[in-house]
C-alpha cells in the first residue's frame, strides 16, 4: 500500500518535472543564436529574402514566440515530439531509430563498469596496501584522469588502424549482407572499442568508491561481531561489507544509468557510432530545435526514470530503507 | 560568328565519348565492376538537390541527378543532357536539343516537358541562386519533346554557364508537378536521370548509391555501387581512409595536416583538380558602415599586414594560394594588372597612422570549420598585431557565425565564397548596392557601395563579347583593389584524397560534385 502510494507519487511528481524542463529547454534552445533557416540557408552558399521567408513559415518561426512555445507544450502533453524539418522525418521516429544503437552502447559499457569496477574494487579492499591493490588503484586513475576522447582515438590508432584487430568505426560492416550469428558477432566486434573506452571512466570510479566504503564498513563493529562469531573470511566479505559498501555505488550507478541515452556523444562521434548523442549534437549545431528539444525531453525522462529506480534499488540493497 | 561555331563544336564530342583519348567501351571491358567507399562530410539533410544544395548533397546527388550542362576546368560548356545548343546574334535566344532515349530512375522518359518544369516552376521556388541567375530570363519553352527555348529580356553574358547540375538539376515533373515540393515524400527517394540511383540512407551511418543499368551513356556508370560513409570526426575520418576502410576522401574532410601525412602512405594520390568552377575564395570581412573601417586607409593598412604566404604554407599547409584580389584566378576575366599589396608592415604602419586609428580594440570572427581556419585566424590576429591593430576574437558555432554576418554584427570576420566561374555569377553579388541586404551571409555583407562599380558589374553582366567583358571587369577589379572594401587573403585549393587503385574520380570542373560514372576501381 505504502509503495503503491509512493510511487504514484513520484511518477506524477516526475510528469511534472519533466513539462517543467520542457519548458525550460525550450527558452534555453532559443537563447542560442541563429536559426535552423540561417544555418540551411548559410549552408546553400546562397539565399535571398524570400528563400528564407519561405522556410521560416514552414518552419513555423514566423510566429510570436510564446505562441510558438504553447504549440510545442500542447503537444508534448499529447506525446507529440513533433517534425524535424531539416531532416524531414517525424522526431520520434528518428529518435527510435538511434535508440537501440545507443541502449546497445551505453547498456554494455554500463554492466561492464559495475562488473569491473565492483570486482576490482573489491579486490583492493582485500589487499589493501599491497601491490595489488597499488596496481589496480594506479590504473584506476589512470583512467579516471584521462579524457575520453583521447583515450578513443588512441583505441582507434592501436586496435584498428596499427594492429588491425578489431573495426573502429560504425555499428556493423556497411555491405557485408550478414544475417543471424554472423550479424551479431560483426556487431559484437564493432562494439567492443567503443564499451570498452565508454566503461574504463565509470569503472575507475566504482573501483575506487567500492574500496573506500568496503575499508569503512569494515571497521564496523557488526563486521568485528561476524569476526568473533566465526563466520568465515570469503563470507563476511560478501554479505556484510560489500553489501553495505554499496550504497554509495548505487547511488552513483543511477546517475550513470540516467545518462545513458544522452551522455555518450564523444564516443559516438570518434567511432562513428549512430546513436542519439550524436543526432543530438548535430541537432544543436545546425539548430534544428524540435529534433533537439526531442532528445532533451527523452534524456530528461530517462534521468527521471532512474532516479525511481535508484530509490527502489536502494530498499533492495537495504532494508532498513523506507519509502516515504 | 566564331563563337557560334564554337559552341556547337561541344556538341561533337558526345559522338565518341572518350577518356584521356581512350574509348570508353574498351576501357571498361577490363575493369567495369567494384565498389567506392567514400566519406561525406558532414551528413546532409537532404538528397533532393532541387531544395538542399548544401556541399554534401551536391557530392552526393550530382551521381543521381544531371544538368543539361557540364563544364571542363576552364568552364567550357560540354554537353550532358542537352546535346547541342544555339544562340541568337543578339544574345536574347538560347535554344537547347536534348538527347533523345533519356529515361529517369523509374522508367518514365526525360523530355522538354521536365526541363520547362524544373527551370521555370520547381527551381524558381526553391534555388536561391539560380532565381537570380534567371532574372533576365522572360520565358522557357518547350518547341518539341526534345527542344527547349530561353527567351532573355536582355543579354545575358554568362548565361550558357549557368546549367551545371548543383545550379540547375533537371526534375521529373511526372513526380512533382502540382504537389508541395518541401513536403513531397519522394524527397526521401531522390529519382534522377544519372548514373547512379539511390539504394538507401542508413541515417547517421552510410548512404548506397547503385549503378544505373539503363544510364544513357553505354557502359557507364563502370563501378556497380557506391557508399557515403558518414564519420562525423576529423581525426577519426582520417583514421578510416588510413584503415582502408575508405578510399575517397573530399576536400575539408581531413585536416590539411592530416592530408599531408596521409598522402605519403603507399598507394594513396592526392589531387586539388575538380574546384575550377566554384573558385573558393577567402577574404576577411570588413564593416565599411563602422570606423576604423569605413576609412580606406585602415583597409588598405590590413591588406598590406596580412601575410598570405605564411597563412597558406603554415595553416593550409600548402593547398592554398594567395588571392590577388577579388578575382580568384580561376575564374573568367581575372587580371593581374592591378593595385597590389604584397606584406610590408612599414607601409601598413603608415597608412594606420594616417587613418587616424586610435588603438581601438576590434572584434574578429573566425570561421568555425575547424583546425585549419582556426590556425588561420591565429596568423592574422598575429599579422594584424605586428601593425599595429588590437583585435579579439569571438568564439560561435556555424549558426552563431550566420546569425552575425546576417545582421551585420561584426568588425572583421573570416569568410570564403563560392564565384561559378564568372564574375556576374559569383562576384557581382558581394560589391554591388543592390545586393546589401540583411539575412544573407553571401551577399555585400561589408556594406561596400559605389556607382561606378556598380554600372561596371551591370554592364558586364548584360555584355556578351568576351573582349568587351575582359575590358569592363578588368576596371572594375582596378577600382575594387583601389578601394578594398574586404581583405582578400587565400585562393582555396581543396585537397580530394584517394587510394590510387581508383580511377577518373575527377572528370569535370566541379570535381567530386559531378558523378563518379566514369570512375573506376583496379
Amino acid at each position: 500500500m505504502k509503495r503503491t502510494q509512493f510511487m504514484l507519487t513520484r511518477v506524477l511528481q516526475g510528469l511534472v518535472a519533466i513539462l517543467l524542463i520542457a519548458t525550460v529547454n525550450f527558452m534555453l534552445v532559443r537563447a542560442a543564436p541563429g536559426d535552423p533557416v540561417s544555418v540551411l540557408a548559410g549552408e546553400a552558399g546562397a539565399s535571398d529574402p524570400q528563400f528564407v521567408a519561405q522556410l521560416r513559415a514552414q518552419f513555423g518561426l514566423d510566429q510570436p514566440l510564446s505562441t510558438q512555445l504553447a504549440t510545442y507544450v500542447g503537444k508534448v502533453v499529447q506525446l507529440d515530439l513533433g517534425y524535424s524539418y531539416r531532416q524531414q522525418q517525424p522526431v520520434l521516429k528518428l529518435i527510435m531509430d538511434r535508440l537501440p544503437a545507443t541502449l546497445l552502447l551505453t547498456g554494455t559499457a554500463f554492466a561492464l563498469s559495475l562488473l569491473f569496477g565492483i570486482t576490482l574494487g573489491a579486490l583492493s579492499a582485500r589487499r589493501a596496501g599491497t601491490w595489488v591493490d597499488s596496481g589496480i588503484t594506479v590504473v584506476a586513475l589512470l583512467f579516471y584522469a584521462t579524457p575520453l576522447y583521447w583515450l578513443a582515438l588512441m583505441a582507434v590508432l592501436v586496435f584498428t588502424v596499427q594492429l588491425e584487430w578489431l573495426p573502429g568505426f560504425g555499428l556493423m560492416t556497411v555491405g557485408s549482407g550478414a544475417t543471424g550469428f554472423a550479424l551479431v558477432l560483426d556487431v559484437a566486434r564493432h562494439l567492443v572499442l567503443p564499451a570498452l573506452t565508454l566503461a574504463l571512466f565509470y569503472m575507475a570510479v566504482y573501483a575506487r568508491m567500492t574500496r573506500a566504503a568496503m575499508l569503512e564498513v569494515a571497521q564496523m563493529d557488526f563486521v568485528k561481531t561476524a569476526r568473533a562469531k566465526g563466520v568465515r573470511p570469503g563470507r563476511i566479505l560478501r554479505a556484510h561489507v560489500l553489501r553495505n559498501a554499496l550504497l554509495p555505488v548505487v547511488t552513483l550507478a543511477g546517475i550513470q544509468a540516467g545518462g545513458m541515452i544522452g551522455g555518450a556523444v564523444l564516443t559516438e562521434t570518434v567511432f562513428a557510432w549512430p546513436g542519439i548523442g550524436r543526432l543530438m549534437f548535430d541537432a544543436l549545431l545546425q539548430r534544428d530545435y524540435s529534433l533537439l528539444l526531442g532528445a532533451f525531453l527523452v534524456t530528461a525522462a530517462m534521468a527521471v526514470l532512474f532516479n525511481l529506480i535508484t530509490d527502489l534499488v536502494y530498499t533492495l540493497v537495504d532494508p532498513r530503507i523506507e519509502l516515504t | 560568328m566564331k563563337r557560334r561555331n564554337l559552341i556547337q563544336m561541344g556538341a561533337a564530342a558526345t559522338a565518341g565519348l572518350t577518356l584521356a583519348g581512350v574509348p570508353l567501351h574498351l576501357l571498361a571491358a577490363g575493369r567495369k565492376g567494384g565498389v567506392i567507399n567514400a566519406v561525406v562530410q558532414p551528413e546532409p539533410p537532404g538528397l533532393m538537390l532541387g531544395i538542399t544544395q548544401n556541399g554534401p548533397t551536391q557530392m552526393i546527388s550530382g551521381n543521381i541527378y544531371e544538368g543539361l550542362l557540364r563544364y571542363d576546368e576552364k568552364i567550357t560548356p560540354l554537353p550532358s543532357l542537352a546535346t547541342s545548343w544555339t544562340v541568337n546574334k543578339e544574345g536574347t535566344l538560347y535554344t537547347f536539343k536534348l538527347k533523345p532515349g533519356v529515361t529517369w530512375h523509374d522508367g518514365k522518359p526525360f523530355t522538354s516537358a521536365d526541363v520547362v518544369f524544373s527551370a521555370d516552376v520547381f527551381l524558381r521556388k526553391t534555388h536561391a541562386r539560380l532565381r537570380a541567375n534567371l532574372a533576365a530570363v522572360e520565358s522557357i519553352k518547350a518547341i518539341d519533346p526534345l527542344t527547349v527555348e530561353f527567351k532573355l529580356k536582355y543579354p545575358f553574358g554568362p548565361f550558357i554557364g549557368i546549367f551545371e547540375v548543383g545550379s540547375m538539376p533537371m526534375i521529373p515533373k511526372h513526380i512533382y508537378d502540382g504537389t508541395d515540393f518541401a513536403t513531397n515524400p519522394a524527397n526521401a527517394t531522390p529519382i534522377g536521370t544519372g548514373p547512379f540511383k539511390f539504394k538507401e540512407w542508413v541515417k547517421g551511418s552510410y548512404i548506397q548509391l547503385v549503378a544505373n543499368d539503363k544510364y544513357h551513356v553505354k557502359d557507364v556508370p563502370l563501378v556497380e555501387s557506391v557508399y557515403f560513409h558518414v564519420i562525423p570526426d576529423a581525426a577519426s575520418r582520417a583514421a578510416a581512409f588510413e584503415s582502408g576502410k575508405v578510399d575517397l576522401v573530399p576536400g575539408g574532410a581531413v585536416e590539411y595536416f592530416d592530408v599531408l601525412r596521409l598522402s605519403k602512405l603507399p598507394g594513396v594520390a592526392v589531387t586539388t583538380k575538380g574546384w575550377e568552377f566554384f573558385a573558393p575564395h577567402s577574404w576577411l570581412w570588413l564593416n565599411n558602415r563602422k570606423a576604423p573601417m569605413d576609412n580606406v586607409k585602415f583597409r588598405q593598412a590590413v591588406m598590406f599586414a596580412i601575410d598570405r604566404e605564411a597563412m597558406a604554407k603554415i595553416a593550409w599547409q600548402g593547398f592554398a594560394k594567395p588571392a590577388t584580389g577579388p578575382f580568384n584566378s580561376n575564374i573568367k576575366f581575372y587580371s593581374t594588372d592591378v593595385a597590389k599589396y604584397p606584406r610590408n608592415i612599414e607601409t601598413a604602419k603608415k597608412l594606420l597612422a594616417e587613418s587616424g586609428y586610435k588603438g581601438e580594440t576590434l572584434r574578429l570572427l573566425p570561421l568555425p570549420y575547424g583546425e585549419t581556419w582556426s590556425r588561420q585566424a591565429e596568423i592574422l590576429k598575429q599579422n594584424l598585431a605586428q601593425a599595429g591593430i588590437k583585435v579579439e576574437m569571438t568564439a560561435t558555432d556555424v549558426a552563431g557565425w550566420n546569425q552575425r554576418l546576417n545582421d551585420w554584427d561584426y568588425d572583421l570576420a573570416f569568410t570564403y565564397v563560392y564565384q561559378y566561374g564568372d564574375p556576374a555569377l559569383g562576384v557581382a553579388r558581394n560589391y554591388t548596392t543592390a545586393n546589401i541586404a540583411k539575412g544573407s551571409p553571401f551577399n555585400n555583407v561589408e556594406g561596400y557601395s559605389n556607382p561606378k562599380v556598380d554600372e561596371l558589374f551591370d554592364s558586364g553582366a548584360r555584355e556578351t563579347d568576351p573582349e568587351k567583358r575582359k575590358a569592363i571587369y578588368l576596371q572594375a577589379q582596378k577600382i575594387l583593389l583601389d578601394e578594398v572594401p574586404v581583405a582578400w587573403m587565400l585562393e582555396l585549393n581543396f585537397p580530394t584524397l584517394y587510394r590510387s587503385k581508383l580511377s577518373n574520380i575527377i572528370s569535370s570542373g566541379i570535381g567530386l560534385n559531378d558523378s563518379l560514372g566514369t570512375a573506376s576501381v583496379a
